[in-house]
């Protein structure tokens, strides 16, 4: 602590304090005989003189301060928290993958209602997450619009269902191929840009979206969106106390038991977990084929892909569409859970925080895109009383992981070759 | 006799008001190494710029294998035999050693998605050799203990070295090296020279190079070609041009 930090932080404790005293301090009172300028009142020069005596001592003691943080992040850096690969230890690999999905189609039938259910909207984000890793995080493609394709999904089945009563595993496919079509047709004209301006154009694709499904009226319903789309149904069989018509055939009655809706939450979390279970498997297989590999190389340099033979515009382009069939299906299913969809639901903030669980999560990593999504959905529902704060958390969230993290929670390992003789 | 791999004539590259390559022409027959010499903004990187599509240029003819090149897109004309190394390096950082080399063999490998997605028998043997030509190039320039290591994590020397078996991986027919010796020490660069004449003798293809030392240049070149502010200056065998009177000029200025 030296001298000159004590005039430094004296300084801007009063710079504070006059720019506080006026902007709190003081209070417009409408008068009958006009505007007046009076003090506060006693609560608001407390909370002022907190703030200065606050910004006094930080900024007195920054150097001790940011000294303790920065031990922190070299301490990270050195024993950074490292999964082993899955080539380095197949059983161990092995064995925890089937620990996790035991675990997953154990637990909704000990959890509550309402945890499962949760759970279902968690695994629709992880889909989400992982699907938008392959655009951002892979390929290196900044896609603001996602939300746009998730959309086209959900849409798709719900208008599939109500017009032509097509079940939702016959929609499903068609819902993915619907999204892939339109990521395809967007990314057309739009992959030739780079970077922000990819960003804003997909940014506004996204909206574009979303206002004409607000205007379609006649196919949409607009604003009031589209209601009482079915659920999911095993094999033909359905999970409502009535059939929806004659020859359809009830869980409950087929199998002899009373009805409960609980069968339906847990049934729709297990098809969640399937699709889920489809997707990383997907996924990590696309990563070790040569397209995942050219998705990876063309962010690193898209001039040295070029001068290799590779065509950038393919390769975004299968990006593109690859990330967007992933959104179809997340759409098709978030639509059969809701039983109702509506513009509301495909608003820009979709797409951040589906950005945030990518950026979260470690550009490129699956399990740390699935943690993030994790992460992103149920401390919100915890933290209920903070519901007003929740974007406040989110931007403080997003700062500090660009300090101390900026690799992500779980950055990407590279995978292992075998070599002939190594 | 007629083995003309690359006729370059009247190649002209301009920025605006800056001429950048003026009338440029050069030859490259099979199994040759030649080199482009001059001083520093000379105009040699535009050039190689220009043959490879990544400019268009303003006027010339680019004949590869008898057939005009100049107006393709760069990743076409890679894929046709001519691909080039850059004078900053350009690996894919952070990616390893050897997933570079597969980048690079993308267009020889099994790129079906569903043959990928369900590792069928064609999928692993094409992925396995594609593994197994790499080792063979890792191991040609030292790199082998290296293969899963993150190519940014390599030494200068070796980076170079990646970046050129990189080249080699898409079988190329011409290879065009941008300063390949800057920033080695001299037992590097007499790896290089004798890595370069091993591609033309042994990988019979042939190569174009820039380079600024003249040790290397004069050792190997078949033929040399002057290039002085964006002109051409002369050409011909080593000898004849270190005892050219322009060339001379040129780099160590009037007396
Ligand atoms: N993209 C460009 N735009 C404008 N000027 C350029 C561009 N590329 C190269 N130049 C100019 O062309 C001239 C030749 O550059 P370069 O080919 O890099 O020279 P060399 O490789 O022989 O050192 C330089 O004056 C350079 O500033
Ligand atoms: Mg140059």
């Amino acid at each position: 602590m030296s001298k000159s930090s004590f005039i430094d932080a004296l300084i801007a404790s009063v710079v504070m304090l006059i720019l506080t005293s006026w902007l709190l301090g003081l209070q417009l009172d409408n008068q009958p005989d006009g505007l007046r300028i009076i003090l506060n009142d006693a609560a608001h020069t407390t909370w002022v003189i907190v703030g200065v005596i606050l910004v006094f001592f930080t900024q007195l003691f920054k150097a001790p301060i940011s000294r303790v943080f920065s031990g922190i992040k070299s301490k990270g850096q050195d024993s950074g928290f490292k999964l082993p690969a899955p080539e380095e230890k197949p059983t161990l690999y092995r064995f925890l993958t089937i620990a996790a999905l035991a675990g997953l189609l154990i637990w909704p039938f000990v959890a509550s209602r309402g945890a499962v259910d949760l759970a279902t909207l968690t695994l629709i984000y992880v889909m989400l997450g992982l699907g938008l890793n392959v655009v951002v995080g892979l390929a290196g493609l900044l896609d603001l619009g996602y939300v746009g394709f998730y959309a086209v999904g959900a849409y798709t089945y719900g208008i599939l269902n109500t017009y032509f009563g097509v079940g939702f595993w016959t929609a499903l496919p068609i819902a993915g191929c619907l999204a892939a079509l339109f990521g395809f047709l967007l990314g057309f004209p739009v992959l030739r840009l780079r970077g922000d301006y990819l960003a804003i154009v997909t940014l506004g694709f996204g909206e574009i979206i979303r206002i004409m499904l607000n205007n379609m009226t006649d196919l949409t319903g607009g604003p009031n969106g589209i209601s009482q789309i079915d659920k999911p149904t095993l094999f033909g069989l359905e999970f409502n106390r009535r059939p929806s018509s004659d020859e359809a055939t009830l869980f409950h009655d087929f199998f002899g038991i009373d009805y409960s809706s609980t069968y339906k939450v847990i049934f729709v979390y297990l098809a969640a977990v399937l699709l889920v279970v489809l997707t990383v498997f997907v996924i990590n297989r696309l990563l070790r084929m040569p397209i995942g590999r050219a998705w990876e190389a063309l962010r690193e340099d898209e001039i040295a892909c070029r001068s290799l033979g590779l065509n950038p515009t393919i390769i975004k382009l299968s990006a593109f569409t690859i990330g967007a069939a992933f959104a179809g299906f997340a759409g098709s299913f978030f639509a059969a859970r809701q039983g109702f969809i509506s513009p509301e639901s495909f608003t820009f903030i979709e797409s951040a925080i589906i950005l945030a669980i990518v950026v979260l999560g470690g550009m490129g990593s699956q399990i740390g895109v699935i943690l993030a999504a994790i992460i992103m959905t149920i401390l919100p529902e915890m933290a209920r009383e903070f519901n007003e704060y929740r974007m406040l958390m989110f931007g403080l969230m997003m700062v500090f992981m660009m300090i101390w993290r900026p690799q992500g929670l779980l950055p990407m390992t590279r995978p292992k070759m075998e070599m002939r003789n190594g | 006799m007629d083995n003309k791999l690359l006729e370059v004539s009247g190649l002209t590259m301009r920025f605006g008001g800056l001429l950048a390559v003026n009338n440029v022409a050069l030859e490259v027959n099979e199994q040759e190494i030649i080199s482009v010499i001059g001083p520093n903004g000379a105009g040699k990187t535009t050039v190689f710029n220009c043959l490879t599509g990544f400019y268009k240029p303003t006027a010339g003819q680019v004949i590869y294998r008898g057939e005009p090149v100049q107006q393709l897109p760069g990743h076409v004309i890679s894929r046709k035999g001519m691909v080039r190394t850059f004078q900053h390096v350009r690996l894919f950082k952070d990616m390893t050693v050897v997933e570079n080399l597969l980048v690079a063999q993308h267009r020889h490998l099994n790129t079906n998605f569903l043959s990928g997605l369900f590792k069928t028998k064609s999928f692993k043997k094409a992925e396995a050799e594609g593994i197994e030509r790499a080792a063979n190039w890792l191991e040609r320039i030292g790199l082998a203990e290296f293969a899963n290591r993150q190519a940014g994590n390599l030494a200068y020397g070796q980076q170079r070295r990646l970046e050129i078996a990189r080249c080699m991986m898409t079988q190329p027919s011409l290879l065009m090296l941008d300063e390949p010796a800057a920033g080695l020490n001299p037992a590097e660069t007499d790896e290089l020279d004798e890595l370069i004449v091993e591609l033309r003798d042994q990988h019979k293809i042939s190569i174009l190079l820039i380079e600024h030392d003249m040790k290397l240049v004069m050792g190997i070149s078949d033929r040399i070609y002057v290039v002085n502010q964006g002109c051409p200056l002369a050409n011909g065998t080593p000898k004849e041009i270190q005892s050219n009177p322009d060339v001379i000029k040129a780099y160590l200025g009037e007396f």
